[in-house]
């Protein structure tokens, strides 16, 4: 069975690779270089794949996977510029491909137990574009 | 399980009072498209699922309501796992049944495949 939860955050971004001029930056991400930044309304949707437990008839306690993505995702990048204040986007490109990544990076350990597995991350750059990543490199 | 160790386990869920949601069923299938241009016809999917499930389930308690939930806890992964019992046995559109999903709220989402 697949279970899926959503989180939102609002974060603000400069896709722009420093080993490259303006122009170059520019002609590749377009508006999304601006050098001030822009910001995005993410949304998150995290499935992990399991059986319920006969017991409980859960497949992963939801109050605990809400405190997982909160810790996790929520907040360490809500309201915060991921160039300068999340750590690797201070290196790697924040573009939606690349903070999904690093969002399966930050989820995966907290969520792979016995019988248990992160299935997809799916990051909503806006209602019209979202990334999905499985973990594959 | 005790009161206090159902309190921890399931939090507010486990309110004595009982508590609802607006659920919300997908169900997919799959298949040939048919000369009307149809993978299944839309009329004859609504009635199925509506008589299968909407008619025994709908402002019904889960707990005590739905004998296929068996009286067993309603958890929503539960509650699919019902769901897929209540519709592959008699499925019998020409269209395949392949998955169905049920959103408790927006935020939380289960989905099974089905045979």
């Amino acid at each position: 069975m697949l279970l899926t939860r959503k989180a939102e955050f609002s974060a603000s971004h400069i896709c722009a690779n420093p080993s490259l001029s303006d122009q170059e930056n520019q002609a590749i991400y377009g508006a999304n270089s601006n050098p001030n930044g822009h910001g995005h309304n993410y949304v998150l949707e995290v499935t992990i794949q399991g059986e319920p437990d006969p017991i409980t008839g859960m497949v992963f306690d939801l109050r605990e996977l809400k405190e997982i993505l909160n810790q996790e995702v929520v907040e360490p990048m809500d309201h915060r510029f991921l160039n300068r204040e999340v750590a690797p986007f201070d290196r790697v490109v924040p573009t939606t491909e690349n903070v999904a990544r690093e969002i399966w990076r930050r989820l995966e350990p907290r969520i792979d137990r016995a019988n248990l597995r992160l299935h997809n991350v799916r990051l909503y750059e806006t209602h019209d574009l979202y990334v999905d990543y499985g973990g594959e490199s | 399980m005790t009161p206090e160790e159902n309190r921890r386990l399931y939090g507010k869920c486990n309110n004595p009072y009982g508590h609802g949601h607006d659920y919300r069923l997908e169900v997919s299938v799959e298949g040939p498209v048919d000369s009307n241009g149809q993978i299944v016809d839309r009329l004859a999917l609504d009635d199925f699922v509506e008589r299968r499930i909407i008619d025994r389930m709908n402002h019904r308690n889960l707990n005590v309501d739905v004998p296929e939930l068996d009286g067993g806890v309603p958890t929503t992964e539960n509650l699919a796992a019902a769901i897929r019992r209540m519709l592959e046995p008699e499925w019998d559109l020409p269209a395949r049944l392949t998955r169905i999903r049920v959103a408790e709220t927006d935020r939380n989402i289960f989905e099974l495949n089905c045979s």
